[in-house]
């Protein structure tokens, strides 16, 4: 084991050089290039033995994709934002297959307005694809996450895809310091691929979709993804329990930070959750008891884990970095529904920020406590708040004032 | 925690410099937090990378809003909003800019609470088509301010991030990188952590309602067809091409076809370069038949000393 500094984006190459993949269809975007990039010079070099085959688009890579796994290969490849969204039809088609693969996202905010920097609203447009979502925090899990995905992804109760998210620059382009594990402690917990009788090949044609009316059929294979996904709970959970036996890093569903002895919970999701347990450790300090409690896995979403460290507590302040317009916060939705008609429910008071890489300092986070505090005091639940200041108003303002002189010098719209 | 950034422009080695710092951090025992920042990734335009470096596990993220250590590669950037290069420097904090101008000039113009350093650039430039390479240079200055990494865990550092580029480049960039080193020993440990804001001692966020607005005024669109007029891309230039009339033939249509932004136009029959969109990317340099185009660094000359 060796322990290095390494971006996100280069603890996802490890993980796929590790986990042995055979085959990496791939597609450039930014802030994921580097990964297919970094893949791409082992194998030229000689250090890895897989075949990576640029594709013309997202759409072909994801299909690529999951035609290679239907043959009984280890299939890896990564996307961001508007590539994932342009093979969007296809991560519904190859979860439909059962095909077993990996998929990294590196989140990165949706046109329009375009943007480089990261939300999660890239890959919670993939929620209800039948892909199973592992959401990191930093670079050392984004390696250990794509090593578990393979083992969650292949086990026979489950055989579905499995997307790992990581946060566009805060995590892909900032080096942390990594273990890299040797590769034979890789071998050890993820033995080679077992395809289960996959063998799909060329020249033994066979149709991995048959259509389907009537709305039987369908029924059924659909809520067997269904089952798979619910499956994916227990087995995540023997598979981290494994994993952190083999290398003492520990990988839960859902982490839990200061939680219990807390009354006041953040919940977030991604990178910007380890600033928010920077903000619990001041809290802390000043005698608030207040916790962190980060769900890992999105899908399937760990709802018993939520409800086992959250009801009973005062309040929760769900920081979403994304926006369902027409509703709000996703992972807000996603608790209230964990916690509905459960007794000692805790009040929930839904925050959005971080939309498009917008920062979240710590005065926003103490303030989004003492805001959660105050409102368990009242008992009332605070409307959603977008995490949006004067100072940014004022700077918005600016640009729509250079904006309307130029209308007003073009004149009105013939 | 230390806290650091560099600015410079695309080339220059910002990247570089966060990294050789990083590293020579790392290998001394600290944990390490290093990233670029840039938007277009564009020769030439501000970048900046910063370096976060604690003796615990470092759960803070994203750009430094607090430094206490900024470094300036190219001194033409200060007065570039977008840049950011002064944002967060407070009284804690020590600012140095790589510059062939006195600090105490530095200080007045900026009239900031930091403290203001001046790594003299004495070498003449001789390639002027080159952004100078300055991220060991950079990276060993930083070193010393903080006073806490060894000249082997400079030199570690370099060979870690440049070794894969060959010993002449190793020997280059460490020689770069020591000199500075040497230079900022009389300031060894002038930078020094900053401990974290308290939860009970903060300035709390001015949030807003964001009012509703008709899509008139709150989709974003922008007149599309001028805009990059009035865009000043000319800021980005770090290098200004200048036209010797008695040198010109007037074959305009070279220079003035090959300008890839549309920036030379012609008068008379002669060319005549829009400073406010060239970019200084130096085709016409290159491509000018009677050679009569030479390219000269941009300088900070504010209007209250040109005078």
């Amino acid at each position: 084991m060796r322990r290095v500094l390494l971006t996100g984006n280069a603890a996802a190459a490890w993980g796929a050089r590790l986990a042995r993949v055979d085959y990496v269809p791939a597609f450039p975007i930014t802030p994921q290039t580097e990964i297919i990039e970094a893949l791409a010079r082992w194998i030229d070099a000689g250090e890895m033995a897989a075949r990576l085959v640029t594709l013309e688009s997202e759409h072909s890579m994801i299909t690529a994709a999951g035609a290679a796994a239907a043959t009984g290969v280890r299939v890896f490849s990564a996307t961001s934002s508007q590539g994932l969204l342009y093979g969007m039809e296809m991560l519904y088609t190859v979860a439909g297959w059962r095909v077993p693969w990996v998929l990294v996202n590196v989140s990165r905010g949706l046109s329009a307005p375009i943007t480089l920097e990261p939300d999660h609203n890239d890959v919670l447009a993939a929620r209800d694809s039948g892909f199973l979502q592992i959401h990191c925090a930093g670079c050392q899990e984004v390696l250990d996450s794509v090593l578990l995905a393979y083992r969650l992804a292949e086990d026979a109760r489950v055989r579905l895809p499995v997307i790992v998210n990581l946060d566009g620059f805060y995590l892909s382009f900032t080096r942390e310091p990594v273990s890299i594990p040797e590769p034979a402690e890789v071998d050890a917990l993820l033995p080679p691929f077992d395809p289960q009788g996959l063998a799909f090949r060329a020249g033994a044609p066979l149709s991995q979709a048959v259509a389907v009316l009537g709305g039987g059929p369908y029924s059924y294979f659909r809520y067997q993804v269904q089952l798979a996904a619910q499956n994916a709970l227990a087995v995540y959970d023997e598979i981290a329990a494994d994993f952190a036996e083999r290398f003492g890093r520990s990988h839960p569903a859902v982490e839990a930070y200061q939680c219990d002895d807390a009354e006041v919970v953040l919940v977030m999701m991604g990178s910007f959750a380890t600033k928010a347990r920077a903000a619990v450790d001041r809290l802390r300090d000043a005698g608030r008891p207040v916790g962190l409690l980060r769900p890992r896995l999105l899908r399937p979403f760990p709802a018993a884990a939520c409800r086992r460290h959250l009801l009973g507590k005062r309040a929760l302040a769900v920081i979403d970095q994304n926006l369902s317009p027409g509703q709000g916060g996703v992972l807000a939705t996603e608790l209230a529904a964990a916690l509905y008609g459960r007794p000692g429910a805790p009040l929930l008071a839904s925050f959005i920020g971080g939309l498009g890489g917008r920062d979240i300092p710590p005065e926003e986070l103490f303030e989004i406590a003492r805001v959660t505090e105050a409102a368990a005091e009242r008992g009332e639940t605070p409307p959603p708040r977008l995490l949006y200041t004067e100072a940014e108003l004022r700077e918005l303002r600016k640009l729509q004032t250079i904006a309307a002189v130029e209308r007003d010098r073009r004149g009105p719209a013939p | 925690m230390y806290r650091i950034r560099f600015h410079g422009r695309g080339g220059q080695g910002m990247k570089t410099a966060s990294r050789i710092l990083g590293s020579a951090l790392f290998s001394t025992g600290f944990e390490v937090q290093d990233a670029p920042r840039y938007g277009a990734e564009r020769r030439g335009a501000p970048i900046f990378a910063y370096v976060r470096a604690s003796r615990a596990p470092i759960d803070e993220r994203g750009v430094i809003q607090r430094p206490d250590l900024v470094l300036v590669a190219d001194d033409s950037l200060i007065p570039v909003p977008a840049a950011g290069v002064l944002a967060g420097i407070d009284a804690h904090g020590l600012l140095l800019i790589r510059s062939a101008e006195p600090a105490e000039r530095w200080r007045e113009r900026l009239n900031a609470a930091a403290r203001v350093i001046v790594l003299p650039i004495t070498e003449p430039l001789l390639d002027r088509a080159a952004l100078p390479q300055v991220g060991a240079t950079c990276a060993g200055a930083a070193a010393r301010l903080l006073g806490v990494v060894p000249a082997e865990a400079l030199a570690a550092g370099i060979e870690a991030e440049l070794g894969g580029l060959g010993a002449r480049v190793v020997e280059r960039n460490l020689a770069e990188a020591m000199a500075a080193y040497q230079a900022m020993a009389p300031l060894a440990g002038a930078v020094s952590e900053d401990g974290e804001i308290a939860a009970t001692d903060y300035h709390p966020p001015d949030w807003v309602d964001l009012p509703f607005e008709t899509a008139r005024v709150s989709a974003p669109a922008i007149h599309a067809a001028l805009t990059s007029e009035l865009v000043d891309t000319g800021l980005w230039r770090s290098l200004r091409p200048e036209i010797d009339y008695d040198l010109c033939k007037g074959c305009w249509w070279v220079c003035s076809s090959l300008c890839p932004d549309g920036a030379i136009h012609v008068e008379n029959g002669r060319p005549v370069i829009d400073y406010d969109h060239c970019k200084g990317c130096l085709v016409c340099l290159a491509v000018c038949p009677p050679h009569a185009i030479s390219a000269h660094t941009e300088a900070v000359t504010p209007c209250a000393e040109s005078s």
